[in-house]
């Protein structure tokens, strides 16, 4: 039997092997495994600064897992990862990361303005001031996510869509170059997702390179420029217009997208 | 009474002044560097850790009598026990991570095992020639009678140093404790900052022997961090919340056990921290029961009182009996179930606001504010008095058409 995805990443020839220069993340030969099965296996990416890259592939596909073993917070069997072409430790200050929701307990003893803080820590160090002059910049960070007026509340009296936007408020004080986010439109409302994708635009307008692990197909080609398809192996990679199609979706999805699904997303690419 | 305010003046002798500012000292260190041990949720492997100081206690006793030193120097029992205290972490950290075992089964292992161990060789060392006399047993729940100069200023420095590591490394640890994956993502390394907590817990043991003993120490790491939760929505006040809390405990307890003889000392200091906590769980102002009871009847009434005032404007006769007591308690209604003057206003009002509403889920559908809707906000605290007139000019006049006849 041939594996398709082999055919697929080589057929669709992007310069994502080689390793460009300018991309912002940069994987290869990304391998993490639990025990001994691979989640992802061999994967080889890059992402660009200044554009928009969606992270998509079936549930256990190892979407996640590759942002995190990127960033090291899990444990890589094998592979390199470069950020703006130099290794990830001297640049942690240009990345900044937004987990899951579920990744924490919202019951900590922590308000909303603390929250966003903590994305000054790093810059601040052990025993820096969060002078005023930070705390200015948290509130503005919050105002942008449309949050200022909740800053003082407890973070569990938060809305799930709200403590989303909390999250991003906090990697947008990290003033990074590189935004990874792990399913940012997870379980949040329509409001809290235009307000999202507002701010994740005008990131790129700024020149950041952003990715997200997504799981809404039918957004993808309104909100992204790049699609990264993963299937534990590298599926496809490159701009939306000419990646992501029925072809490289089956080989994803397997069987799993019903053909309807396909036909009503490549409607959208008539359209 | 009278030795009671003796005790608690530090006039009740210069043992007992020594062990109440002794316990004051460990009980503020034990609280400020237990509280990100509670945040981390990982109370119970600084119970592993205490039981594993018993070991290491005999064996540095055993160690200093072959040598021929004084088998009971403070400093060389303390050093034993952060040893054996140390393995006792690691093995339960290496059973987590590398066998099947769940952290609980680790710990419950560790705990024991370490602790029998530690019985063993302090039987052992009953039988010795110069160990009848050791006491090491008092380790087990502390023992005050003959605390000396030297046993406080052991606890004075390393209590200050606890709380020193405590309040520099806040930020790391208040990363890890709240998310763990932010944390090793931003380049905090995750597990060198748990090894630090449990540095700390091993600390607060080794010098909390003497007052509080192994036994008992976990309650001092944990009962004050979650007292102070009760007070307090942030974590870096939590510290010193809990620090205080601490304090006061040993300091009352220390005072109490001291005004009556053969009170034992760690015991009431962990009774004193128990009955704060109790305090808090029901009095606290916005987690406590009490206040929870307080709000959730507040709330019914609230509902009550609009279903009452919607029934009224609909003409429907009311049966449930807290609805007429509330109603009858604002003078909405009279005592024969009539609507009073007030009564029919506010009915008025509130099936108007209830046709607002409906109106404003309509030009709201998408934005967060219609999901404010949920009859007892009143809608004058949601939207603009511009708003609400545009609602009513699409309801269209003040007589709406559903109103009853």
């Amino acid at each position: 039997m041939t594996d398709p995805s082999v055919t697929l990443a080589a057929s669709g020839g992007q310069a994502a092997a080689q390793v460009r220069p300018d991309a912002a993340l940069s994987l290869r030969g990304l391998t993490v495994s639990y025990g001994e099965k691979p989640a992802v296996f061999s994967v080889d990416a890059a992402f660009p600064a200044g554009e928009m890259t969606a992270i998509i592939g079936p549930n256990g596909a190892g979407k996640s897992t590759l942002l995190k073993a990127a960033l090291g917070v899990i444990p890589r069997l094998s592979g390199e990862v470069s950020v703006f072409g130099q290794p990830i430790e001297t640049v942690r200050g240009r990345i900044a990361y937004v987990p899951q929701r579920a990744s924490v307990d919202w019951d900590f003893p922590t308000t909303v303005i603390d929250v966003v803080m903590m994305g000054l820590y790093r810059q601040v160090g052990l025993l820096g001031r969060l002078t005023g002059a930070l705390k200015a910049r948290a509130l503005s960070c919050l105002d942008r996510v449309g949050m200022a007026s909740f800053a003082d509340r407890q973070i569990g009296q938060l809305s799930g869509g709200q403590q989303q936007r909390v999250f991003l408020a906090r990697a947008l004080a990290q003033d990074a170059d590189l935004y990874l986010l792990d399913e940012p439109f997870a379980g949040v409302d329509a409001a809290t997702e235009r307000a999202i994708i507002d701010v994740l635009k005008s990131l790129k307008s700024e020149g950041k390179a952003v990715v997200c692990v997504h799981h809404d197909l039918a957004t993808v080609r309104d909100y992204f420029d790049n699609v990264f398809m993963i299937n534990v192996r590298r599926i496809a990679e490159g701009p939306v217009a000419t990646t992501f199609n029925g072809e490289t979706l089956n080989a994803t999805y397997g069987g799993r997208l019903a053909a309807t699904h396909i036909d009503q997303l490549n409607l959208v690419e008539g359209a | 009474m009278t030795p009671l305010i003796e005790a608690l003046l530090l006039q009740a002798g210069y043992n007992a002044a020594l062990v109440a500012v002794g316990a004051a000292l460990l009980g503020f260190a034990a609280g400020a560097a237990g509280t990100f041990l509670f945040l981390r949720k990982r109370a119970l492997v600084s119970d592993a850790v205490a039981h594993a100081t018993l070991p290491g206690v005999g064996l540095a006793f055993i160690a200093m009598v072959w040598l021929g030193g004084d088998g009971r120097n403070l400093l060389g029992l303390l050093t034993g026990s952060a040893v054996t205290a140390g393995i006792g972490l690691l093995a339960v950290e290496w059973m987590t991570r590398r066998t099947r075992l769940s952290e609980d089964a680790a710990i419950g292992a560790v705990l024991s095992v370490f602790f029998g161990l530690g019985i063993v060789i302090l039987t052992v060392i009953q039988t010795m020639s110069s160990g009848r006399q050791a006491g090491l047993e008092s380790f087990l729940l502390g023992s005050t009678a003959g605390m000396l100069f030297q046993d406080a200023i052991v606890i004075a420095v390393g209590g200050s140093l606890a709380v020193l590591a405590t309040w520099v490394m806040r930020r790391p640890m208040t990363l890890v404790a709240f998310d763990a994956e932010y944390a090793a993502a931003s380049g905090v390394n995750v597990p060198g900052i748990d090894r630090l907590m449990m540095a700390l817990v091993m600390a607060v043991t080794v010098i909390g022997l003497k007052i509080v003993g192994l036994i008992l120490i976990v309650a001092m790491l944990i009962i004050p961090p979650v007292t102070a939760r009760f007070w307090t929505e942030r974590s870096q006040s939590l510290i010193w919340y809990a620090g205080g809390i601490g304090g006061v405990s040993g300091y009352l307890g220390a005072a109490f056990s001291a005004s009556a003889p053969d009170l034992p000392t760690g015991p009431i200091i962990v009774l004193v921290a128990a009955l704060l906590f109790l305090l808090s769980l029901f009095l606290a102002p916005a987690r406590g029961v009490a206040a929870a009871v307080f709000r959730h009847r507040r709330f019914q009434r609230k509902v009550h009182r609009r279903q009452g005032l919607l029934a009224l404007a609909r003409r429907e006769p009311i049966h449930d009996e807290l609805t007429l007591r509330v109603l009858r308690g604002e003078g909405l209604i009279r005592a024969d179930g009539v609507a009073t003057e007030t009564g029919r206003a506010q009915a008025a009002k509130i099936a108007r606001d209830e046709r607002r509403w409906d109106v404003a889920r309509e030009i709201h559908q998408d934005t967060g504010l219609a999901g404010r809707y949920d009859g007892l906000t009143p809608i004058e605290e949601v939207f603009a008095p511009d708003e609400i007139a545009e609602f009513d000019r699409r309801i269209g006049g003040p007589r709406a058409k559903r109103e009853g006849p």
